[in-house]
């Protein structure tokens, strides 16, 4: 295997009978074919040994989970809500709107999250703790608590774009957001029958002080230089205190009051009531600087991380994203997310969202386009190889102005179609976006697939469909064939009513309209019947092969005791006898027909040349007569 | 609109019918059935929406469907029906028919019979597209032009209809061919005459777009809707054949289904690919006064065919106005946004319930009719 970079690394398929459950990402389609036939090779190679297995090589194992199918349509259904945002409306007025588009996303993560945290506790209750389902899925739930972390920063820090003030309140709602623990502890110790006693009731306290609450902060009715004046003085007057050793006598109060100085030695040693260096990092800022700007934020945060981790040896990709966030630097998180998470509904939404808040610079890739059709692109991609969500797909495809069509055009054409009711969902899609190369071959793949079962009239349907004049030829030759052989015509009510689409080619049309000759003969218009099978074969409609069936065709009207064919259009019949005649004693005929059919032919042209005078000597006569 | 409530569902939904309710209680419908499609593992599931007493259940909020049971299903639904309270029969894409059977006592569901194929082609699955049923006897078409009678508790099939060469689609105890609309009827009334059926060439023109759905008014057996793949609406008078009483742009794209709503029949409801589902209504022959039917946004009524009070109700029906549109009909649309093909929709009394291939359902239980 040879990836982008041109190193070549080997890969050992088990042969195992146990199902192994190998997990690749592959960047583009191409690589994963080259995976997959070099799959086939070995499978091939192998047969000295037994029956190969072939394993089944599935991309995006994620979009599997039934659960996690709800967090792709319900996140879809909010993408394109939010791509029809219109464009006119000033900033400011859009922000609102976008911050609860992204609080929407965050709600749809949140239910799935739930709904997976509950599967996993009735799997437990059932006793099958070992289950290995049980680990995916808390697994799962870890990945989306994760995300969702991330993504609430990213709406705090760049969507609501939060100014000095009130960044901080943010700050501490989304620690508090991922931190239930501490309600449960306090709902304890309160419940209890003495809650000072309890011994967890100074850490209750602590973690409630250091998540601070809306006192803490500034509000929303003073400014900036009233709030931080106020809150020098009240900051003061703790130190003061602290250094009057007035609360010397219970070592507890000493501890909170040092921790609401800030103090960073006291909040260190309390670091398993924090929990994170996130949060030892808001309350630092709440009770060191609440009125923080956002471009500080990341001396901060760094200063933090390392004072909180400080003997672990790299930081995990969770805290170098947060991290990333930190620093507003948005194109390192996406990259980062990119590369820690397997699935790219995350980083492809997220974008999708911060560009639309105008947040990303435009700034192209080798692969051209911006960041977010890249990952909009990606995504859509992987949702194509589904079954079932490959319609999601579609409309992810639209809103990439770029290369959203090419993918489509080259993805849409991959979708199997087991039914009729899918082929025409399939090519809806494609009329719609004026796809006439594709829609002509879903519709030849249908018309193949009807006509291998015999089904000439289906065919002719889905050719007519897609304007296909070459298929459309076809199928009316196999209908004639077919009425040669049996004399009848099938699926008579098709080529009734094809209206205008009998147009599109001259086999079509021929069809059509000895079909409405027939019609004509049927309801006894017996003249008008006769005007059309001339016009048939004179106009040159019928082809040349057909043209005995039509002249016998002619027979019984020529037998009629009432004369039918004037004599113009009997000369005109006589002749047309002559040219297929002639064409059919040249020599170079084919020789291999049987002396009986010979035959036939013959006792047929002189049937014919009998009807046809007969017929001439009762038209002229017909015509000399002046009425009386 | 605040009544309608979506459920994600993580299957497309094809098909979604109400369990028929005994008309004698008074009751509104509870429980639906959904058959998924286009899945690797399809379902048939039966889902509730009552008032749960069961407190170990989700607990969403009252009116949210829950699902009771589910069973696979080979190949996709291409149509789902109720025989009656407990069974249910299904369409299969494999060219499969199956009986089920839903227990409400333990929640599961058992398959009662299978006809692994009923439709087929000499070399290939033939799926089978639509079916009606009348207890006991169930009626299936198929794309390979066939139609099939069964009954419920007999092995094979009691009689193959005929050798329709173009592809059949919905019945609803009549069919209609692609690109035709030939009506073929059949007689239901005598049970012994399982001759030819009568075909009623009514030479409709005008109209050549393949049709998708067809429903017979519930009273007046002569009115039909028919929607089709261009979304148009039309009504017909099979009596007089010919073209459609009225043709209206109803939806962009496709329509799945057309159903008259079975005890009031001035609603029709129609849903369609393009993600919408409608609710028509046409102007009321009932003493009901004006000020109560409104309400709604949509075009205005025009009383333009009031009967005087007390009276007489003309033997036309309202549908049959001809006014495509304009004149006494209004339009209401029933879902918040444009979501994904709605694919299909059932109602009963006051409650509606569709599903959609954004894998969600959703029910409205106060549709005002």
């Amino acid at each position: 295997l040879q990836d982008r970079n041109g190193q070549i690394s080997t890969l050992v398929i088990p042969s195992s009978k146990q199902q192994v459950c190998v997990n690749f990402s592959f960047n583009t389609f191409a690589s994963f074919l080259a995976f997959v036939s070099f799959l086939l090779f070995c499978v091939s190679g192998a047969t000295g040994s037994g029956s190969p297995f072939i394993h089944e090589v599935r991309k995006d194992e994620d979009i599997y989970s039934p659960i996690l199918r709800k967090l792709f349509n319900e996140s879809h259904h909010i993408f394109v809500g939010l791509q029809t945002i219109r464009e006119d409306l000033p900033s400011k007025n859009k922000k609102p709107q976008f911050v609860s588009i992204s609080k929407n996303y965050r709600s749809v993560i949140r239910a799935c999250m739930e709904e997976l945290q509950q599967v996993a506790v009735s799997t437990k209750n059932a006793e099958m703790s070992v289950h290995p389902l049980i680990r995916s899925v808390l697994l799962q739930v870890s990945i989306l608590l994760a995300i969702e972390l991330i993504w609430n920063l990213c709406e705090v820090l760049f969507i609501d774009a939060a100014p000095a003030g009130s960044l901080l309140l943010h700050l501490l709602d989304w620690v508090r957001l991922h931190k239930a623990d501490v309600d449960e502890k306090a709902r304890d110790v309160l419940q209890s029958d003495s809650p000072a006693e309890h011994r967890d009731y100074w850490d209750v306290v602590i973690s409630l002080c250091c998540a601070g609450g809306e006192l803490c902060a500034p509000g929303g009715t003073q400014t900036l230089t009233e709030f931080d004046v106020k809150w020098r003085h009240w900051h003061e007057e703790v130190d003061r205190c602290l250094q009057d050793n007035s609360f010397a006598s219970n070592q507890h109060l000493e501890v909170l009051c040092k921790i609401l100085l800030g103090d960073e030695d006291t909040l260190l040693e309390h670091k398993d009531l924090l929990g994170t260096w996130y949060h030892f990092l808001v309350s630092r800022l709440l009770f060191c600087h609440p009125t923080v700007k956002p471009t500080e934020l990341h001396y901060y945060a760094q200063s933090c991380m390392t004072m909180f981790l400080d003997s672990r040896s790299a930081p995990e990709p969770l805290d170098s994203i947060l991290l990333a966030a930190f620093e507003f630097d948005i194109h390192q998180v996406i990259k980062d997310c990119s590369i820690a998470l397997n699935n790219w509904w995350f980083v492809a939404h997220l974008t999708d969202l911060l560009d639309h808040c105008k947040l990303l610079q435009s700034h192209n890739l080798h692969f051209g386009s911006n960041l977010r059709e890249f990952l909009l692109l990606e995504y859509a991609s992987g949702l194509f190889t589904h079954h079932s969500l490959w319609q999601l797909a579609v409309d992810y495809f639209d809103h990439c102005l770029e290369f959203g069509r090419v993918y489509l055009e080259l993805q849409i054409e991959r979708v199997p179609l087991d039914t009729e009711r899918k082929a025409l969902k399939v090519l809806r899609i494609c009329e719609q976006r004026q796809m006439s190369e594709q829609v002509r071959s879903i519709c030849k793949i249908m018309a193949m697939r009807a006509l291998r079962n015999n089904r000439l009239g289906s065919a002719l349907s889905w050719s007519i469909r897609a304007k296909d004049a070459a298929f459309a030829t076809l199928i009316s030759e196999r209908f004639l064939q077919d009425y040669c052989a049996k004399g009848t015509f099938s699926d008579l009510d098709l080529i009734d009513n094809l209206g205008p689409a009998m147009l599109l080619s001259d086999r079509l049309t021929f069809l059509g309209k000895y079909r409405e000759f027939h019609k004509l003969y049927g309801e006894k218009r017996f003249k008008e019947a006769a005007k059309l099978l001339l016009s048939l074969m004179t106009a040159k409609i019928a082809p040349r092969s057909f043209w005995m069936t039509l002249l016998t065709d002619a027979l019984p009207l020529l037998e009629q005791k009432e004369v039918i064919f004037s004599a113009d259009q009997t000369y005109e019949l006589m002749f047309c006898l002559e040219e297929l005649t002639s064409s059919l004693n040249t020599p170079s005929s084919d020789s291999d027909k049987s002396m009986q059919e010979e035959d036939v032919e013959l006792t047929k042209v002189e049937l014919l040349r009998l009807a046809l005078s007969r017929n001439l000597a009762m038209a002229i006569v017909k015509e000399g007569t002046v009425e009386t | 609109m605040e009544n309608i409530n979506a459920k994600y569902v993580s299957q497309k939904i094809s098909k979604t019918r109400w369990c028929p309710v005994s008309y004698s209680s008074l009751q509104q419908p509870e429980v639906f059935a959904t058959g998924s499609w286009d899945n690797e593992d399809n379902k048939v599931s039966i889902w509730s929406i009552g008032n749960h007493n069961n407190s170990g259940l989700e607990d969403g909020f009252e009116g949210d469907p829950q699902i009771l049971c589910e069973h696979k299903h080979g190949g996709d639904v291409l149509d789902l029906q109720f025989l009656d309270q407990e069974r249910m029969v299904s369409a299969s894409s494999t060219g499969a028919v199956t009986i089920f059977r839903y227990h409400p006592n333990t929640h599961t569901i058992s398959v009662l019979q299978h006809w692994a194929r009923a439709h087929s082609y000499p070399c290939d699955n033939a799926p089978c597209t639509a079916l009606v049923c009348s207890s006991p006897e169930i009626v299936t078409v198929g794309e390979d032009g066939r139609i099939v009678v069964f009954r419920a508790d007999q092995e094979g099939a009691v009689r193959v209809i005929g050798e329709m060469r173009t592809r059949m689609l919905p019945p609803h105890k009549e069919s209609s061919l692609k690109l035709s609309v030939v009506f073929v009827r059949e007689c239901r009334q005598q049970h012994n005459s399982r001759g030819d059926l009568p075909k009623d060439h009514g030479g409709f023109d005008g109209d050549r777009a393949p049709l998708h759905c067809v429903d017979r008014h519930p009273n007046q057996q002569h009115i039909v809707a028919t929607g089709g793949q261009d979304g148009m609406l039309c009504v017909w008078d099979v009596r007089q054949g010919g073209t459609p009483i009225s043709l209206m742009e109803a939806h962009s794209a496709e329509m799945w289904e057309v159903r008259f709503h079975p005890t009031n029949p001035d609603h029709l409801f129609t849903c369609s690919e393009d993600g919408s589902l409608l609710h028509w209504e046409t102007a009321s022959h009932s003493e009901m006064p004006s000020f109560l039917q409104g309400g709604r946004n949509s075009s205005v009524i025009s009383h333009g065919a009031l009967t005087p009070a007390g009276g007489n109700r003309p033997l036309s029906s309202a549908w049959l106005c001809g006014d495509s549109g304009k004149g006494c009909l209004e339009t209401t649309h029933m879902l918040p946004s444009q979501t994904m093909s709605v694919n299909s929709l059932d109602i009963i009394g006051q409650c509606l319930v569709c599903g959609t291939d954004g894998e969600a359902i959703f029910v409205n239980r106060h549709v005002p009719v």
